[in-house]
């Protein structure tokens, strides 16, 4: 089953870092999944969410507010 | 095969209390050697002036000494309480600050928005997701100001920061200030009834159900610790370098800038200097550790107290990208009236200083 990850960030730095981990982790890990960075404020606010970064996966919200660790990463891509 | 699994399971927890066992052990030690260091700092300054051959009393000697005394005690402060604050966000998230304030009522609602504010962990990024969130949870308008205001105003950065270079009495009074300014300007754009000063896809998402997503985790001492220290390397892993070039620059005006140098511009007696620096922060948009040392260093020449912390709540408080982010939910006029009243408890609180201290 191919992922969907999403990032939702407003466009600051710490968003911009969560989206090149999330990539990395991806790409490290072989999991067949897309990512796609999210900007636009309304979007972001149909997850219901108080503090950006967001790591949305398969339209689930996993994480919000803070960078996860790689580990955390690659559960929430499993 | 039984008892083997309980043997390692009753290792395995006993290597997890060991574990546990060490972190505090080493949180203590840590606590005493900062502690001890900090407490000797000035000792340790002069021996390291003396060792290099200079003397304090020429110019670059002087500069010197104050660098390689004020960069280590600020950062040690800054380390200590950057960690306590990273273990005390573990107790308080948006979710549960949301929960708390909504549907409070103006006056008590504003005093708790603002309080929480300092101790909610907050990035200014996250502006409108907080904003519309709050608004959506039932918490009034004029309450989640207060809040916007008061968190990136009194920060713990900018609160560590003052302590180090002016005390504990000049730290205090920032935040009595800040957090009136909040209160004050909360309550005011409360009572102005401002609500259909939101841009019309807020109000419209205002309108629809919302569903509260606070969900309890228990979390273990040593992972509060663990993000206390997590804190510490982001927070302090950022603005270390700030620091350092601000009391560089510091330093620069300590030893060569002739003293009262600042008093005709940003004295006391000229009356304009208030407002002046209000309207200088705005557009500047910076940190309160690279901002603070500089500061610092013009207190020493003969600015006034109050002008300097005006600067500084402005630029801090009141900042250009800010109000272009926060365009997106509030129409000009919401904006104009947020940045009108603030700007207006600044000044007030640069004047009271001038005159008080």
């Amino acid at each position: 089953m191919k992922k969907h990850i999403k990032v939702l960030g407003s466009g600051c730095a710490t968003c911009k870092q969560l989206e090149t981990v999330v990539r990395e982790v991806v790409a490290e890990s072989g999991v067949d999944a897309t990512v796609e960075k999210v900007e636009d404020i309304q979007q972001i606010m149909s997850y219901n969410v108080l503090s950006t970064p967001v790591l949305v996966v398969d339209e689930e919200v996993r994480c919000s507010g803070r960078i996860p660790s790689r580990e955390e990463i690659e559960e929430y891509l499993h | 095969m039984g008892v083997y699994i309980r043997i390692m399971k009753q290792r395995e927890k006993g290597l997890r209390q060991r574990d546990q066992a060490v972190k505090w052990l080493s949180l203590v030690i840590a606590t005493v050697g900062l502690i001890l260091l900090y407490s000797n700092l000035e000792r340790l300054a002069e021996l390291v002036v003396g060792i290099l051959g200079l003397s304090r009393d020429n110019h670059f000697g002087e500069a010197f000494y104050f660098f390689i005394y004020e960069v280590p005690k600020v950062l040690l402060l800054l380390v200590g309480v950057v960690f306590v604050m990273g273990v005390v966000h573990t107790f308080v998230s948006p979710e549960k600050t949301r929960a708390m304030l909504s549907g409070k009522r103006t006056g008590a609602g504003n005093v708790m928005a603002a309080g929480l504010g300092i101790v909610t962990p907050f990035c200014s990024c996250s502006a409108v997701p907080l904003f519309i969130g709050f608004l959506q949870a039932g918490v009034p308008l004029g309450v989640t100001f207060s809040f916007l205001i008061a968190a990136p105003m009194v920060n713990e950065v900018a609160l560590a920061l003052l302590f180090g270079m002016f005390g504990w009495k000049i730290a205090l009074t920032y935040m009595i200030m800040g957090l009136g300014i909040a209160i004050t300007a909360g309550i005011v754009i409360g009572k102005l009834g401002l609500e259909e000063e939101l841009e019309e896809w807020v109000r419209q998402l205002l309108k629809n159900d919302f569903a509260e997503n606070a969900t309890e985790e228990s979390i273990s001492w040593s992972e509060r610790f663990s993000e206390g220290f997590d804190h510490v390397r982001s927070i302090v892993g950022k603005v270390w370098i700030y620091i350092v070039l601000g009391v560089g620059v510091g330093a620069g005006i300590h030893g060569y800038v002739p003293e009262n140098f600042m008093a005709s511009l940003m004295g006391e007696n000229a009356w304009w200097s208030v407002p002046a620096a209000v309207l200088l922060g705005v557009p500047m948009y910076s940190n309160a550790a690279g901002i603070l040392p500089i500061v610092q260093a013009l207190l020493g020449k003969g600015a006034a107290l109050g002008t300097a912390m005006a600067f500084m709540m402005s630029v801090i408080a009141l900042s250009a990208p800010e109000m272009i982010i926060l365009r997106k939910v509030l129409k000009p006029r919401l904006i104009a009236v947020f940045a009108g009243v603030v700007a207006a408890g600044i000044v007030l609180v640069g004047y009271v200083f001038n005159l008080v201290l």
